[in-house]
């Protein structure tokens, strides 16, 4: 398994080197060419192991090159599962010449890369690509003129390839990046005006190049964070509050108080170490996990219930009810909406509805930490924690509050986990490791068991939509009206205690209530289609007891809903599942066909005709034609990712089966435009993932909760845990999947993490209707809702 | 007071001895643990998921609720570890590297275990058939099998997951190990 004292920044043991700082928002202020050149002069005098910069922000990100060759990416966007590690490679290789297996990466460390923010919303190559391509080039044009002086030949005449640079094409006798390099110790900053290479010329940009990552992953060389031991590692379980429902199932309970512990029976088990007990946090320590797991089991604790949370059945109703709204707003006002629905000689109106989910990691949230007593030394470092998280820094403070240490006294390191999809318990476990062993003195890795994750993970909150629209006499949309009800979506750590899980228990707050529109709950609320009459209103419920009339939680911290945070596509999902829905509603009642009802409304944007024509011709689709077959539809929808990135069009194929209610999802088409692609085989694989993870979410995703807390809290229903769990998309329920890549390489390269999850719930629920003439408009469409609405539709 | 237990056991070909202070302990931890093997993994302690498949005595086991006194003494197990190295890697291992089989790929540990123990089976009885895609969807979510394990993935690898098992399937018929 992994030593955690594997080394690092070995290119200052370089005799010469070139170094390039960047500079990538939001912490642009923070960095820039000076603090780029203190920092390395500051490095150049480290010998080995950790060093660190006084100022938090000013760890800076470079690009490396040695005099031994070798090429360092210090990148502060971090590999996720994603791909972007080899895609944000081979920007960098595209501008140096050389090929990706002659370059590393290091990523997402608080004292090596710079503070790039939250790995998250399909951004990493959209921001950190161009900065990376920019800063490739800059080393490379600082190349090219040392190549050319020390050959004696104009620039023009010189040629690069894999790491040499030359006269002709035979660049075996050309000097390397190395040799031109040798003792000299090079400084730049980075040229945002630099030459780039020509698109037309790419060689690796746009080449399926296979992802670096993957076969250690294969060949159990790997290491997760959850492989992560330092010597003298000690293991801890953390127990949280727990009780049984009415009807015997157990449950996670939220806003409940520690009422008492007895580890007479844990300290009875071989490798019990201690109970680590502060307000309303308790955990266990032992040698070995698995001694850590029976203590746990054993440790007996009471708990007092606190206040109910709102409850599951109420959810559609209470999130527009006014008592729970802290915030409205209107986002998008086009025209004059009321007048003309009320003038419309057809109206239509729906609610749809989408319920709390979770990321479920397959690997439950692993963290682990090493607290010394007092800082060390040399590097004034007294914290230093790995951790699955998305952004190091944010954790780095949040974690800095807990403690109460200067933010200079913690080193965060990013270590892989299992696949996040945004925000899930990553954070939460590493800092329960760390508080944990900032008491025992001892370095803590903190496994949470799958009920851990199932109960505790921050989810995606439930949404509710109500929609109306107006057709004229001839069955062209003269209003649009979406009002969407929705919790925060950006519970992150933000430097905050109070956003950590351990903090809460230990009395911290989180931060206030998101203030408009930054809780993301509108991420494709507006809808790209030409509307003259368009409005979107956004309300934003309450997740706790506030001060009244303020934004700010009241303490004790009371929670209402369960804790929601960021999931793949935050409010996108459920956004686009209501806006497709609901064109599909328009064009049923205006009697005109799905697609060419929406081309009618994008006529003004060639790439978005595109896209839908890509998927109709792949798909198929003829006009008119309706029910493939029994019990069968097919269904289409449509989306710009944030209105202004990645075009999306997919298409759907379902079989209904009316005895059971079971959804088939048989086959997927999907269209896809985010610009450059940079790495074609990459992308299709985050679209398959995309189309699969969200069919799933579409048809059989809803966290379970009662009134004390959520209950849902493995996959599976079994004899052992009988109630309602958490199934996610088995491989027999996976349709096939086409995908139509429109490859633009004059145009910026966009994100593809997110977008076509977020519409699929629309394609799926519009070939649903087309199947059985039943809308669904309440997810996820599992067998008992199918059935229901086909009994109330006969 | 739980009962320790001290056991010799032949993983990825090389005799180990274990010993544990509990001899209800999951085979899980014993490998990850105290043999620092990393190839299984813990998913959700509950044989739902499969990430800590292995293969003991020939069988396909989730090792997360195996405890070790099932696991006789002498038993052959094999890990992720042992069926291939990156020099020499697996037919699986290559063709889920070929296919690109995976994303986060934490849980491919159970799928590349899980087919192997099936395959291996497969073909030791005499069915030399390269699997369709139905059946390794259909052993894939525990449909006829005993136990009916379900192997979950949560990026969506799953159509490239197929793609990689049969494209093995192929080289395993043939001879290939």
């Amino acid at each position: 398994m992994t030593s955690a004292n594997f080394p690092r920044r070995q290119f200052l043991s370089l005799t010469g080197m070139l170094a390039i700082g960047f500079t990538v928002a939001p912490a642009a202020g923070k960095l820039g060419g000076s603090s780029a050149a203190a920092s390395t002069d500051a490095a150049l005098r480290g010998n080995e192991g950790d060093l660190r910069v006084n100022d938090p922000g000013a760890a800076d990100s470079w690009l490396v090159i040695g005099s031994d060759n070798s090429i360092t990416i210090y990148s502060g966007k971090v590999e996720l599962g994603t791909g972007v590690q080899t895609a944000l490679s081979q920007i960098v290789c595209e501008e140096l010449h050389v090929r990706v297996d002659m370059v590393s990466f290091v990523q997402g460390d608080t004292s090596l890369t710079p503070d790039q923010g939250y790995t998250a919303g399909s951004a990493t190559i959209f921001t950190a690509g161009p900065v990376l391509r920019a800063a490739a080039a800059t080393v490379f044009q600082a190349l090219l003129a040392m190549a050319a002086q020390a050959i004696g030949v104009p620039e023009r005449v010189l040629q690069a390839q894999d790491g040499k640079i030359g006269i002709g094409r035979n660049l075996n006798r050309g000097l390397s990046y190395g040799r031109l390099i040798g003792q000299q110790q090079i400084e730049l900053t980075t040229n945002q005006n630099v030459a780039v290479v020509n698109p037309a010329d790419y060689q690796v940009v746009g080449q399926s190049a296979p992802r670096v990552d993957l076969p250690a992953k294969f060949l159990a060389q790997f290491e997760y964070v959850h492989n992560v031991v330092v010597p003298g590692m000690l293991h801890a379980r953390v127990v949280r509050p727990s009780g049984t429902t009415a009807d015997g199932n157990p449950v996670a309970l939220r806003n409940a108080t520690l009422d008492s512990v007895d580890s007479t029976q844990a300290e009875a088990v071989p490798g019990y170490v201690q109970t680590v007990q502060k307000d309303n946090f308790i955990a266990v320590v032992a040698t070995d996990e698995w001694a850590a797991i029976q203590a746990a089991n054993a440790l007996e604790v009471t708990w007092r219930t606190g206040a109910p949370l709102i409850a599951q059945a109420s959810l559609p109703e209470a999130l527009r009810d006014p008592a729970n709204l802290y915030q409205s707003g209107t986002q998008v006002d086009a025209g004059d909406v009321d007048t003309a629905l009320a003038g419309a000689a057809a109206q239509v109106t729906a609610s749809y509805f989408t319920p709390f989910q979770m990321h479920g990691a397959i690997g439950p949230s692993c963290g682990v930490a090493d607290v010394l007593p007092e800082p060390d030394p040399a590097t004034g470092i007294q914290v230093t924690v790995w951790s699955g998280t998305q952004g190091v820094y944010e954790l780095e403070g949040a974690i800095a509050q807990l403690l109460n240490l200067p933010l200079t006294a913690v080193h965060v390191i990013y270590v892989e986990a299992a696949g996040c999809y945004g925000h899930n318990g990553a954070d939460d476990a590493a800092a329960d490791a760390a508080f944990i062993s900032s008491v025992v003195g001892s370095p803590v890795r903190v496994q949470w068991m799958r009920p851990d994750e199932e109960g505790w993970e921050p989810l995606g909150p439930a949404m509710a939509h109500s929609m109306k629209g107006g057709l004229d006499s001839k069955g062209n949309v003269v209003a649009w009206d979406h009002a969407v009800y929705t919790p925060t979506h950006n519970g992150r750590p933000d430097s905050l205690a109070g956003n950590l899980l351990v903090g809460q228990f230990l009395g911290f707050l989180p931060e206030p209530l998101p203030a408009l529109p930054t809780n993301a709950g509108t991420r494709n609320g507006p809808v790209n289609y030409d509307f003259a009459n368009n409005r979107l209103t956004e309300s934003q419920v309450r997740s706790f007891v506030t001060v009244p009339g303020t934004m700010t939680p009241a303490a004790p911290l009371t929670w209402l809903l369960p804790r929601s945070s960021a999931l793949r596509s935050l409010g996108g999902l459920s956004n686009s599942f209501a806006n497709e829905s609901f064109m599909d509603e328009m064009a049923a009642a205006a009697n005109a066909d799905p697609l060419d009802f929406r081309l009618n409304y994008l006529s003004g944007d060639p790439r978005a005709t595109a896209v839908l024509q890509a998927m109709a011709k792949q798909a198929g689709w003829e006009k008119g034609i309706s029910n493939p077959g029994p019990g069968r539809g097919r269904g289409i929808s449509y989306l710009q990712y944030e209105n202004n990135l990645t075009y999306v069009a997919a298409y759907a194929e379902v079989d209904v089966n009316a005895t059971t209610g079971v959804i088939q999802v048989t086959r997927v088409v999907v269209a896809h435009d985010c610009g450059l692609i940079i790495n074609p085989d990459g992308l299709r694989n985050q679209i398959e993932g995309n189309v699969i993870q969200a069919t799933s979410r579409t048809i059989m995703e809803e966290v379970q909760f009662d009134q004390g807390g959520i209950t849902s809290l493995y996959w599976d229903t079994s004899s052992f845990h009988p109630g309602t769990q958490y199934p996610i998309l088995r491989f027999d329920q996976v349709p096939s999947v086409e995908i139509v890549l429109i490859d633009r390489p004059s145009q910026p390269a966009w994100g593809a993490g997110e977008p076509v999850t977020e519409a699929m719930p629309g394609a799926i629920g519009n070939a649903i209707f087309d199947a059985t003439g039943m809308r669904m408009r309440t997810l996820p469409c599992t067998p008992a809702r199918v059935l229901a609405a086909l009994a109330a539709a006969k | 007071m739980p009962t320790p237990l001290t056991a010799t056991l032949i993983v990825n070909g090389q005799t180990r001895t274990i010993s544990v202070a509990d001899e209800t302990e999951d085979l899980l931890y014993v490998l990850r643990d105290k043999l620092s093997l990393i190839g299984p993994r813990f998913g959700c302690g509950v044989a739902q998921c499969g990430c800590c498949t292995v293969i003991v005595n020939g069988a396909i086991t989730r090792s997360c609720i195996t405890p070790i006194t099932e696991v006789p003494a002498g038993s052959t197990i094999t890990t992720l570890e042992g069926i291939g190295q990156p020099d020499r890697p697996h037919p699986l291992q290559q063709a889920f590297i070929d296919e690109q089989a995976g994303q986060c790929a934490y849980c491919c540990n159970s799928m590349i275990m899980g087919a192997y123990g099936w395959l291996e089976s497969r073909i030791a009885g005499g069915n030399t058939a390269v699997p369709t895609d139905q059946e390794i969807k259909d052993f894939l979510s525990g449909n006829g099998t005993t136990p009916a394990y379900d192997y979950l993935c949560r990026c969506g690898a799953h159509l490239r997951i197929i793609a990689a098992i049969q494209s093995a399937a192929k080289v395993m018929v043939g001879g290939g190990r």
